[in-house]
């Protein structure tokens, strides 16, 4: 063996914040391969993927906008998962919060927009909160491991997604394809910056960050969840309900999940399609980690990953590279992450232990 | 090993089995081995005696290969080495029981054996092995129960046969009878006499001073990271090996108010009954027992006997069926949990620091927040109040001697008897009118016990109802008013101290289990 792993037998501090960066930098360079494997010239592709996508003029505000959904799900992920609840079904709990806005939008469409966005706003995050409802009353009634079942629902979810814009929310006007009609102006986020996309979402995923940071590390409910992942006896020891912390961490998820997709439909999206979702509820679980389950990192790890979906829709155009880059992109960066993150509780060393002295 | 069976007893001309010299450690704002020196003879039963922070078990991991020493020679039968890890240090002979186990909790005492053996071949007729191993060596273990159903003293056996099973030259023992009856003691001495006398020299680290005397033939002493003695432990009295260990005189803990404890008792437990959550643990059965303000009542038992459901019974972890089960105060509290048994003035002090006590991973601030913040009063509007959190933190670390660097230091970077005497000193701290401590002094030096008995009596003094559930007899003696025994999750009636004797007391915990037994101690 070339290399071994030795226990530090304490967390490196360092390691806790090199290693996304180690892992980033290891991306780009496996994504240089890659390109340069399919024949592109890699510096040229990696500019591309990574900087061409900020230098247009709507190149920054889309950023935000790819970055809110993501941010949004993945404060609400890293809270559960510091108490190891592990919702891995966001992308299902997002489905229902669309569904759930689309549904009020389509039915009052000319409500006034001073009501109707806070009432759009509160349902897709009781329809996220509703989906994740379920997961947290099998785990904590039956003890059902709620990665499955949230996982699984998710499929659940897209597939009556599916029957509501092939069925009864067909648009009658739509000319046969499987979407909603147009969501009215009333029902549409305002926008915060003329000429761009950033609406009201991108605003509220920042706010939503700063709270889900005072939480964590302010308050009593962040300490609470944060004794439960790291000491689940402590936690018993102390007196914080287990099945109230996992109530409450998959219904924050599932209400953040819910309000981001409320925010997409009703703004870049505009209606209810199949694809209402390029997979944020999935991404955002990377996110999470690249933000090292830290509300204030996803907001780093969300504009990163929204960049990877910047950049796979350049490359696409400009290198005519098939989609499945980004997701490519996104798996690698994971993998990396994950191998990275090996270093925080162990150390690299050569073949031969070095002789007293080394350590 | 046969080789070195032959060889005899401690003689000026024997080539010692390990040797170090001028081992230096260093860890960043710590000195934990400075030139140390120690020998050990084949054969020989060898103490390593010090206070918690004195770097014994720096240097014992040393030896076995755990940390690489920054400077210093070790020789091995006379010859250099460097012990590369643990796999090269049990493959020279060298075995070592830890103070913190390292076993798979869901695996069997078998399968967990069979983990630590690098060589497959050992594997065959593993089974068969173990139960000679634990015959011969009266250590009681079934090779098929799960470990996370086993007590401290019985993990404590699978680690010790597991090193045997290596049939090794050099057996490290780290505070190995913390968590034994006095009757196992002796039989582990007599494994430990037997082994020395077929060639393996043991290095045995503990605090227990009389222990040491009689078992021990040279003993090592050290003190904030040198050696400072070497002696004969037999020739020396308990005290003295103390005094050269701490470096000032002892004085031991004194308990004023003893037996003058007036009016109601402050906790009673009535014919609690409890059915144990694990699927091999101990249900109580008709547990009852009360205790005064200024009163210390200690309960005895072996290891496994229905302590742990007792002190989850007690801190509300586990809740009794009826309300009236357990009083705190006046307080029908078998239904309340944890926080409101705290509010009531319930403070508790589990066996098992790390994980249960304490999150290790976590400051010392947050340590205080975790189990103080209802008494003390800790979050305002539902967030933290951290600098009042912090001010707890430091007044438990000034009053209780912590040693660290201050309120934000990890509990994990503390050794066990600095953790101990914070998470005894969270507790007492909070003026608490019933406190619970179960295995207080388990793991931790001479020193730290002297100031956890101590702040004990002194809380008890001032009228709180103390119970300390201990397995540790000479500390139940040391500490308490009246002694109760669990054994098989029955509690015997509490007897006066003063008219208990070991013997006594280590048949109820034995074979004569029950009420009924109980009874006729305590009216004999």
């Amino acid at each position: 063996m070339l290399l071994r792993l030795e226990p530090r037998g304490e967390h490196s501090r360092l390691w806790t914040y090199a290693s996304p960066l180690l892992a980033l930098a290891l991306t780009v360079v496996t994504a240089a391969i890659i390109f340069s494997v399919l024949g592109k010239d890699p510096l040229q592709s990696l500019y591309v993927y990574l900087i061409s996508p900020l230098t247009s003029t709507t190149g920054l505000p889309e950023l935000f906008v790819k970055a809110a959904p993501l941010i949004l799900i993945g404060v609400g992920l890293s809270l559960g998962f510091r108490a190891n609840v592990w919702n891995i079904g966001a992308e299902g709990q997002y489905t229902l919060g669309a569904i759930f806005a689309a549904g009020l939008a389509l039915s009052y469409p000319d409500a006034p927009a001073i009501l109707l966005m806070p009432a759009m706003m509160v349902l897709g995050i009781l329809g996220g909160m509703a989906w994740a409802a379920i997961p947290a009353y099998l785990r904590t009634r039956w003890n059902a491991n709620e990665i499955l079942t949230s996982l699984m629902l998710t499929y659940v979810a897209q597939l009556l997604l599916i029957y509501l814009v092939t069925g009864p929310w067909r648009d009658p006007e739509g000319y046969g394809f499987p979407q909603t009609a147009l969501f009215s102006s009333n029902a549409t986020p305002p926008m915060l910056v003329e000429g761009t996309r950033v609406h009201l979402g991108v605003l509220a995923a920042f706010l939503v960050a700063i709270i889900g940071w005072i939480v964590l590390t302010r308050s009593v409910i962040g300490f609470q969840l944060r004794v439960l992942g790291q000491a689940p006896r402590a936690a018993r020891f102390a007196g914080f309900s287990q099945s109230r912390l996992i109530w409450l961490s998959l219904m924050v998820g599932g209400g953040l999940a819910g309000l981001a997709g409320m925010f997409e439909v009703a703004g870049p999206v505009g209606q209810l399609t199949p694809s209402i979702s390029p997979g944020y509820g999935f991404t955002a679980i990377i996110v999470a980690f690249l933000g090292r389950l830290h509300p204030i990192g996803v907001i780093f790890g969300g504009l990163i990953l929204a960049l990877s979906y910047l950049g796979g829709e350049a490359a696409q155009i400009d290198l005519r590279m098939p989609n499945a880059v980004t997701g490519i992109f996104q798996g690698i960066l994971l993998f990396f992450l994950l191998a990275c993150d090996v270093l925080i509780l162990y150390r690299l060393r050569g073949p031969k232990p070095a002789a007293a002295g080394g350590a | 090993m046969t080789g070195q069976a032959e060889t005899t007893k401690a003689t000026g001309t024997t080539v010692p089995l390990l040797s170090l010299t001028g081992i230096v450690k260093q860890f960043p704002g710590c000195l934990a081995n400075d030139r140390v020196d120690l020998t050990v003879l084949p054969g020989e039963i060898h103490a390593l005696l010090g206070e918690n922070g004195a770097g014994k078990s720096t240097l014992v991991k040393i030896i076995y290969g755990v940390l690489k020493p920054d400077a210093g020679e070790i020789r091995w039968q006379g010859e250099p080495i460097v012990v590369q890890n643990p796999n090269h240090a049990r493959r020279l002979g060298i075995g070592m029981v830890f103070q913190h186990f390292s076993l798979f909790e869901t695996l069997t005492v078998a399968e967990n054996i069979a983990l630590g053996l690098t060589d497959a071949a050992d594997r065959k007729g593993l089974r068969t092995r173990i139960a000679e191993i634990s015959r011969s060596y009266g250590l009681h273990l079934d090779p098929d129960k799960a470990v996370h159903d086993l007590s401290v003293g019985e993990r404590q056996r699978i680690e010790i046969v597991r090193c045997l099973l290596q049939k090794p030259k050099l057996l490290i023992m780290d505070e190995p009878t913390s968590v034994l009856t006095p009757q196992e003691v002796e039989r582990l001495f007599e494994t430990l006499r037997r082994l020395a006398k077929e060639g393996c020299a043991i290095l045995y680290i503990s605090h227990k001073l009389e222990e040491i005397r009689a078992l021990c033939e040279r003993a090592t002493i050290m003190r904030l990271g040198k050696v400072v003695a070497h002696c004969d432990p037999r020739q020396e009295t308990a005290k003295r090996l103390a005094e050269m260990m701490i470096g000032t005189a002892l004085k031991a803990a004194s308990h004023q108010a003893r037996g003058e404890a007036n009016g109601g008792p402050r906790l009673e437990v009535k014919t609690l009954n409890l059915k144990s959550e694990q699927q091999f643990g101990t249900d109580l059965k008709n547990v009852s027992l009360a205790v005064k303000g200024g009163e210390i009542l200690g309960i005895g038992g072996i290891a496994g006997n229905g302590q742990a459901e007792l002190m989850a019974a007690l801190s509300g972890e586990m809740l009794a069926a009826s309300p009236n089960a357990i009083v705190i105060d006046g307080t029908h509290a078998g239904k309340l949990g944890p926080r409101e048994r705290r509010a009531l003035g319930g403070c508790f002090v589990p066996e098992e620091r790390n994980g249960h006590g304490a999150v290790s991973g976590m400051s010392l601030s947050e340590n205080a927040f975790l189990s103080g913040h209802i008494r003390r009063a800790l979050a305002r509007n539902g967030l933290i109040d951290s600098g009042k959190t912090a001010g707890f933190a430091d007044d438990v670390i000034k009053s209780f001697d912590v040693r660290t660097t201050g309120p934000s230091a990890e509990a994990r970077s503390l050794s066990g008897g600095n953790l101990q005497k914070f998470l005894v000193g969270r507790e007492v701290k909070q003026s608490p009118s019933v406190l619970v401590v179960s295995q207080p002094t388990w793991g931790v030096d001479a020193g730290a016990a002297a100031a956890i008995h101590q702040a004990l009596m002194d809380l008890a003094d001032s009228g709180t109802a103390v119970v300390v559930i201990s397995q540790d007899l000479d500390e139940i003696f040391a500490l308490a008013d009246r002694i109760a025994v669990i054994a098989e999750g029955k509690l015997s009636q509490a007897i006066p101290i003063g008219e208990a004797s070991v013997e006594q007391i280590g048949l109820l915990m034995g074979g004569m289990h029950g009420t009924s037994g109980g009874r006729d101690v305590a009216s004999a």
